[in-house]
């Protein structure tokens, strides 16, 4: 039974912030940015009356290190911000990709590069949340494509967040910050939350950074009374920095392999038509809704084309992809760029299929027949 | 038998962590030992305290301390200080840091918590130059001295550090020197039961880098040359404190009033959205 009063029609920032608070989300840093401001606002108008804390940050460096900050305390924390900001953020994905602290980023995606347009969407920062920060490190980054999944994705972050101890990445972009559609917010016990995992062994014995079957480790909040470190440079189990090279290369690896070794458990997609499509095209986020419907109008006249969303652009859905073009002679990736989405699909791709890119370079949004008409002319003859 | 104890501050020590990393003869020991001199004194229950430091030679402090820590980027100890500072209002959290990290690459984090009045404590460790990066320029060097990126002089006079965090609204701000340790502890005592934003300054000897540059033998001259700048003076204020590396760099207590912190302005926005509910 849907309970009406938790209806909305509603845009996609409003959905993040829906579902961060149900994912129990109570601490927000950011600055402001478009188009991911309403996050911000509605954030500084609801916390404060569930007891949690609201700060606009006097920078987006001073917001991803308070979040960090709040989470080593314990609490679950966001920020929000777009290409600029989301640049400026790329030192603190690093420190909580380090430390292996929990937190969610939300880069509402806008046309660039640098300062761009700031209130039209585009899809060129995908390869940037997998690279952003230096050096070596596997991340998380989850995409929807619509209001409701906007909503179920957010949990699903604070979810990996708390399970993976890792900051996650949930990208949007300015077509779904702005689209209003029809929300159903869930309660909390209508949805699975993952709280973060306490230390059990008593402090004299306790290593933050000894790991699980699953390469995660179980670090306890500060004021637990475990006198924990969390130090930015290589550390070992205990936290301490140890210029070691065995210390080092197991530094890396585990904050690696955690994610590697979970990745099917990770990995989300959405496929139509893939049994027997002979042209698979690729999109994520809104703009794959244009390029189904698009798929779907083939259809019906006969063409056996498929369609295939990464939903976790990171980890890429790589085998996932593979199984759905074992039929194809061409995939055709659709995005709102020059060329981002493009390259996982060009690594992942094992067969001999003519691999195709329709790069759309303009911030309004093509129609089913733009897509169509280009496949046709450029990609498929 | 008993146990030796190696220190009489051994309790609050990581000591499987020593040695330390500091050269010999380096201010940041005595300014460490004066924080956990002030700590035991007041008897603050170790779990009880947080102590967080960019990047730097002082930001290795935490390292070494038996408290929850956290050594995290160049410049951004003070957010992460306050973001967990207001997840956990219980603990008592202090920020430790060189015046590269504190005042260069994290000033405007300065600023704003000395605005907010943010509930935290930051202990700037001030020697005059980046050291641990081996010795440039800082916001902090005087004119008048030599780093290896200003072999000419620096070309930018330095910053008041006081000046500029009174400015900014801080409500407790200080200056000492490693010259005066029992003093410095006694001022950290009062930062650490200040309510709201505490700063101190510490002016401290680099003698392996600064020394060397600019021709103090032993850290004996660097540490009698700080001496003899400092100035103790009573009952001025921020802006009558000077930094000037011939004449005088005054230390003293310069602003110790009472204010609504961070947390209680937080919590007087919680009252006033309570009662709204959570519907559209």
């Amino acid at each position: 039974m849907i309970d009406e009063n938790k209806v909305l029609f509603t845009h996609g920032n409003q959905a993040v912030v829906e579902g961060a608070l149900v994912a129990g989300c109570r601490f927000y840093a950011g600055y402001p940015i478009t188009p991911s401001s309403e996050i911000a606002e509605e954030m500084s108008r609801r916390l404060p009356r569930l007891g949690g804390i609201y700060v606009q940050g006097e920078d987006e460096l001073a917001s991803i290190n308070m979040i960090i900050g709040a989470s080593m305390a314990g609490m679950k924390s966001m920020t929000a911000t777009s290409g600029p900001g989301y640049s400026l953020m790329q030192e603190g994905i690093g420190l909580a990709v380090a430390t292996e602290t929990p937190i969610v980023i939300v880069n509402v995606m806008r046309a660039g590069p640098s300062t761009g347009i700031a209130s039209k969407p585009w899809q060129g920062d995908i390869m940037q949340t997998k690279f952003g920060s230096h050096s070596d490190y596997e991340i998380i980054t989850l995409y929807p494509w619509s209001v409701q999944e906007a909503f179920d994705l957010t949990i699903e972050a604070f979810n990996l967040a708390e399970k993976y101890m890792t900051p996650v990445i949930l990208l949007s972009d300015g077509m779904l910050a702005r689209m209003r559609e029809r929300l159903y917010v869930k309660s909390p016990d209508e949805v699975e939350i993952i709280e973060r995992r306490k230390p059990t062994v008593p402090p004299e014995v306790y290593r933050p950074y000894s790991r699980d079957e699953n390469l995660i480790p179980t670090i306890a909040s500060f004021g637990d009374g475990y006198f924990i470190i969390r130090d930015s440079l290589s550390h070992d189990e205990r936290g301490y920095y140890l210029e070691k090279p065995e210390v080092q290369a197991l530094y890396v690896w585990v904050l690696n392999e955690k994610i590697r070794r979970n990745t099917d458990k990770i990995q989300k997609w959405d496929e139509k038509f893939t049994d027997d499509s002979e042209v698979v095209f690729v999109a994520a986020g809104p703009i794959a809704r244009i390029v189904l419907s698009m798929v779907r109008e083939a259809r019906k006249e006969g063409l056996k084309w498929g369609f295939f969303r990464p939903i976790t652009i990171w980890p890429f859905p790589e085998n996932q992809l593979n199984k759905a073009i074992k039929h194809a002679s061409h995939v055709i990736v659709v995005e709102m760029s020059y060329g981002k989405l493009i390259y996982p699909v060009r690594w992942s791709v094992k067969s001999n299929v003519e691999i195709g890119h329709i790069p759309w370079l303009s911030y309004v949004a093509p129609s089913p027949n733009d897509i169509r008409q280009i496949a046709e002319r450029e990609v498929l003859v | 038998m008993q146990e030796a104890v190696l220190h009489p501050l051994e309790q609050y020590l990581r000591s499987d962590r020593l040695p330390h990393t500091w050269c010999p003869g380096c201010g940041i020991g005595t300014v460490m030992q004066a924080f956990l001199r002030a700590v035991d004194e007041l008897k603050i229950d170790s779990k009880k305290i947080a102590a967080i430091s960019g990047i730097g030679c002082s930001g290795r402090i935490p390292l070494y301390l038996k408290f929850d820590g956290a050594h995290v980027l160049h410049g951004r100890a003070i957010p992460v200080a306050l973001g967990i500072k207001l997840a956990r209002p219980d603990l008592k959290v202090v920020v430790f840091g060189g015046d590269g990290d504190i005042v260069s690459i994290g000033g405007n984090h300065l600023i704003h918590a000395a605005r907010r009045n943010a509930d935290i404590t930051v202990i700037m460790i001030n020697n005059f130059i980046y050291g641990l990066t081996g010795g440039q320029v800082a916001p902090t060097t005087p004119k008048e001295v030599f780093t290896y990126t200003s072999p000419y002089n620096p070309d930018s006079k330095p910053f008041n550090v006081v000046q500029l965090v009174a400015a900014s609204g801080a409500t407790y701000v200080a200056r000492w020197s490693t010259a005066y340790p029992v003093l410095l502890k006694e001022s950290i005592k009062k930062a650490l039961l200040h309510r709201g934003f505490s700063f101190i300054e510490v002016i401290s000897q680099c003698p392996e880098i600064f020394g060397r540059l600019n021709e103090f033998k032993t850290p004996y001259d660097l540490l009698k040359k700080i001496k003899d700048v400092g100035r103790i003076r009573k009952d001025i204020g921020p802006f009558e404190a000077k930094y000037d590396w011939n004449s005088e760099i005054t230390l003293g207590e310069f602003v110790n009033r009472d204010e609504p912190t961070y947390l209680d302005q937080l919590n007087q926005i919680r009252e006033k959205a309570k009662g709204q509910g959570d519907k559209k």
